[in-house]
């Protein structure tokens, strides 16, 4: 199925989102979309999906204009799209959750389970997609969740499979299974549009790539294009993909963890007694897989969970278990890995997400009453030096997309004097260009004295901003490393391997 | 920009509020015409002479709602009734609003009223103070009621996680089981009757008289600036909305949940306290177990009606205190049954509820966003 996108453009109000965008999906290929931060790709992708009506411009396929006013069009047209949000009941097996919503397997009043079952079995067979029919969708991995939304859509004989950011979420090993994926589906005739800010992926997968830029369509590139030109066509200036810093000056310790345990609400241990130190002007960099109790250290560390035992001391005063307030009002910044549950208010205004945890302070209250006009200075200022885009400080959070919700956050946990900067996923959907501001950032933080923890499942980012790397497996610190140490024997720690490598778990 | 965003969200409510009125006003006079007796006695001839049966219909449905307007507006001191009548539902819809701004839904402003009521009202006729310090302690008797029913599910929610719908509705009934029983108390007993009914209030502790209307209704309106201003613009606001909205990311950034739910109880209850204050200082009925009516309930609907801002809870409030006035002057007049005037108001809810109806009755030109769910890249 070709698919052409002629014209399309759309605006909010006076913004124009997308500007007459012309773009032609091959049959059977994989078209990365790569693209500044509110460039205008999901705008383009929801327009395509049926969840946004066009302003102007057509959509054909084969040849044939079709317009989507609904998502249900576009999946009848062949359109599937998978959702980074995943549209998934979770106590629901994985049958039940492909059959939602489809005639074709109901008996009478009755689901036909078992034919549910079956094609679910069919189509993990004929494109690879390995997963349980019977398994409850709650109990599985996101990865595998994510392969449930691909087989919802192929259920749906979608022609043309769009997958926004697919790989934000996902693990380096889920993200290679993924990929794995998407050249089977190519080869058997399915179109990918594949979005993502890792040209790594894009070069690895893509067949043809184009690139957006403030809502047009700037160029095409192929696969062999390097990354540092690709960089440049999407932000339009020359991009260091690598941070240059001098060599950490270790001062005093400031952030002392001692055998910390934490225990997760199902009783699970999940840190089990975790001992480490950072130093001011120092970054230590935490990689691992996810789900080896990072997302809990980090939670400890600034108060959201109260550990079972051990010591957080922040400048010899410990911290543990008084709350996010004491440790923010100490001195510590943090940038959550989930930014719209923990990060950001969607409903409230970019101008308010800037003081969300700084309203109480003397810049920004008198008494009990807020300084608007501070506030809205503020807004303007870190809008400014963040490049935010957004239509103006008053636009709620949730207009805005992914990467500027981000930077929000950023700009935010930046906008105060920090002795300890906690920052889990800080560059998660954020494009290159504004990696490199951020990357930038954290170490003028550290260069000024303060201490930071990375979390990261990205290794390269782990790479790019650690003086010292700590691996996590199974909520135990398995070795200490300087960045120096190839990956590979990173890797090998990610698996569970000791220092010594012998001791599997 | 920013601001035109604003006005352009606020006239698209309002827009749909104001369609809402109007369906619900020409179904009201559908059902006013059908129980008009001079229209049914046209309907056996109505084919022979449908003439007669426009003309009967359209003289009952334009005097019963020109009695209504009359009687709510046509005069200072009708326009003095629907204040008077309006400022407890103002009150009450306040208290609904400001905890629903925090997340909660406060079922409960009846109860509050019920409890602020007795306490305020003992003190209104068993306490002998003079004149000005009297109503001082009185009203402060109200509103400490009311704070301390909603504070208890206040309380229960923040400590113990209990479902504040739930809590609310369960005390509404206890409070009313409270009232009985201290009504059938010497102490709150009338002197030589065997009602449960209280003494009246004392003057002492009565609201005065400015140009027509007491005290209250400006103290209504002084609480709604109050709660805008809170809402709007103070610390205490922002935290409460922000855990109304997100109580993760506002957890994340050093609010406590906890001190919001509670304190959020506590003022929507001293605002339902209030209310009752208009009641008993405001009226000066003595207590009795149909003292509060429905005004509890009825401060729902005009909060959803108002839309949880002050403002229209405010315009809502007036809305419903004129047409409940407008009610009775019509069924004095005309013999309308003042209950259409409950029927037109439900109606009016029932269709703000269902805006996307409305729209589409109204033909209005669906602005998009709003409702669907749009996909954006993860985490937007
Ligand atoms: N409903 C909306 N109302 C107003 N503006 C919107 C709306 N949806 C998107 N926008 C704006 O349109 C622009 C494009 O957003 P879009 O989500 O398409 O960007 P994107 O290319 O997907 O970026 P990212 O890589 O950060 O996900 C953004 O500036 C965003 O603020
Ligand atoms: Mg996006």
């Amino acid at each position: 199925m070709k698919l052409e996108i002629r014209g399309l453009t759309k605006r909010f109000g006076d913004f124009v989102a997308n500007d007459h965008i012309d773009l032609t999906i091959e049959p059977g290929e994989i078209h990365c979309l790569l693209g500044e931060n509110g460039a205008g790709k999901s705008t383009l992708m929801n327009m395509l999906y049926g969840l946004l009506d066009p302003s102007e411009g057509e959509v054909l396929i084969d040849e044939v204009p079709r317009s989507f006013a609904t998502p249900g069009d576009a999946i009848a047209a062949g359109i599937g799209m998978v959702h980074q949000h995943f549209m998934l009941v979770p106590v629901f097996t994985v049958a039940e959750n492909v059959m939602l919503g489809d005639e074709s397997v109901r008996g009478g009043v009755f689901l036909n389970r078992g034919q549910a079952t079956e094609r679910v079995r069919a189509l993990s067979q004929q494109y690879g997609l390995k997963v349980d029919p019977e398994a409850l969708v709650e109990h599985l991995p996101v990865g595998v969740q994510q392969r449930v939304e691909i087989i919802k859509a192929l259920s749906h004989n979608a022609k043309v499979l769009i997958l926004d950011e697919p790989t934000a979420v996902l693990t380096p090993q889920e993200i290679e299974e993924l990929m794995q994926i998407m050249r089977e589906l190519r080869d058997q005739g399915t179109s990918i549009i594949f979005i993502t800010h890792k040209l790594r992926e894009v070069k690895a997968v893509g067949d043809r790539i184009s690139v957006i830029r403030r809502g047009r369509v700037v160029g095409t590139a192929d696969p062999s294009t390097s990354e540092a030109e690709l960089a440049e066509m999407m932000v339009g200036r020359s991009v260091k993909l690598v941070v240059d810093k001098e060599p950490s000056t270790r001062r005093d310790t400031v952030l002392q963890v001692e055998h910390l345990t934490v225990t997760d609400p199902r009783g699970h241990q999940v840190v089990k007694d975790i001992g480490f130190e950072v130093r001011a002007g120092e970054v230590l960099g935490v990689a691992g897989v996810q789900g080896n109790g990072q997302t809990e250290l980090v939670k400890a560390l600034i108060g959201l969970i109260r550990p079972d035992t051990g010591v957080i001391s922040l400048d010899g005063n410990d911290i543990s278990g008084h709350g996010p307030r004491r440790s923010l009002e100490a001195g510590v910044g943090y940038i959550p890995e989930d930014r719209s549950h923990d990060g950001n208010v969607g409903s409230f205004s970019v101008r308010e997400n800037l003081i969300l945890d700084l309203y109480r302070d003397d810049r920004f209250a008198r008494g009990m009453a807020l300084r608007l006009d501070d506030i809205a200075t503020n807004a303007q200022e870190r809008i400014e030096e963040f490049d935010i885009r957004t239509e103006s400080d008053q636009t709620p959070v949730s207009a805005l997309s992914g990467g500027n919700q981000q930077k929000v956050v950023v700009a935010r946990e930046f906008s105060r004097p920090l002795k300890l900067l906690v920052a889990s996923q800080p560059t998660r959907g954020v494009d290159v260009g504004s990696i490199e501001f951020i990357h930038r950032r954290i170490i003028a933080e550290r260069d000024r004295g303060t201490a930071v923890v990375i979390v990261s499942t990205e290794l390269d980012e782990i790479y790019a901003l650690s003086d010292r790397i700590a691996v996590m497996y199974d909520g135990r610190i398995v070795g200490t490393v300087t960045p120096d140490i190839p990956r590979e024997q990173i890797g090998l720690l990610m698996a569970g391997a000791t220092d010594t490598g012998e001791e599997r778990v | 920009m920013s601001s035109l965003r604003m006005t352009a969200g606020w006239w698209a409510s309002a827009k749909v509020t104001l369609a809402a009125f109007a369906i619900a006003l020409l179904i009201g006079a559908v059902l006013i015409a059908f129980s008009d007796e001079d229209v049914v006695e046209t309907l056996p001839n109505l084919f022979t002479y449908p003439g007669d049966f426009f003309v009967a219909a359209a003289d009952a449905i334009g005097s019963s709602y020109w009695a209504m307007l009359k009687g709510s507006l046509g005069s200072w001191h009708a326009i003095a009734s629907t204040l008077e009548r309006s400022a407890p539902l103002i009150c009450a819809g306040l208290g609904v609003t400001f905890a629903f701004r925090a997340g909660l839904f406060n079922i409960g402003a009846q109860g509050q009223m019920t409890i602020a009521a007795l306490i305020g009202g003992y003190v209104a006729f068993a306490w002998q103070l003079p004149a000005g310090l009297h109503l001082l302690c009185a009203l402060v008797a109200c509103l400490i009621g009311g704070a301390l029913w909603g504070g208890v599910a206040g309380v229960l929610k923040a400590q113990a996680g209990a479902h504040e719908v739930i809590t609310t509705i369960m005390l509404n009934y206890v409070a009313a089981s409270v009232l009985l029983y201290a009504l059938s108390k010497d102490a709150f007993q009338r002197p030589g009757s065997d009602n449960a009914l209280s003494p009246q209030p004392l003057d002492t502790a009565r609201f005065p008289s400015i140009g027509g209307v007491h005290l209250g209704v400006l103290l209504a309106l002084l609480a709604a600036v109050l709660v805008w201003w809170v809402l709007d613009r103070s610390t205490l606001g922002f935290e409460l909305r922000a855990v109304g909205a997100n109580p993760n990311a506002a957890r994340t950034a050093g609010m406590s949940t906890t001190v919001v739910y509670t304190v959020a109880m506590v003022i929507a209850g001293a605002l339902a306290g209030l209310a009752a204050a208009m009641n008993v200082l405001g009226e000066g009925n003595a207590l009795s177990p149909t003292l509060v009516g429905s005004i509890g309930f009825d401060a729902i609907t005009v909060a959803l009606l108002g839309r949880a801002s002050p403002v229209g809870t405010v315009l809502a409030g007036l809305l419903f205190g004129a047409m409940s006035v407008g009610g009775v002057a019509m069924q004095a007049s005309v013999g309308t049954p003042k209950e259409l005037t409950a029927v037109i108001q439900a109606l009016i809810v029932l269709f703000v509820a269902a805006p996307t109806f409305v729209k589409a009755l109204m033909r209005f030109k669906d602005q998009g966003g709003g409702t669907t769910l749009l996909a954006k890249g993860w985490g937007a």
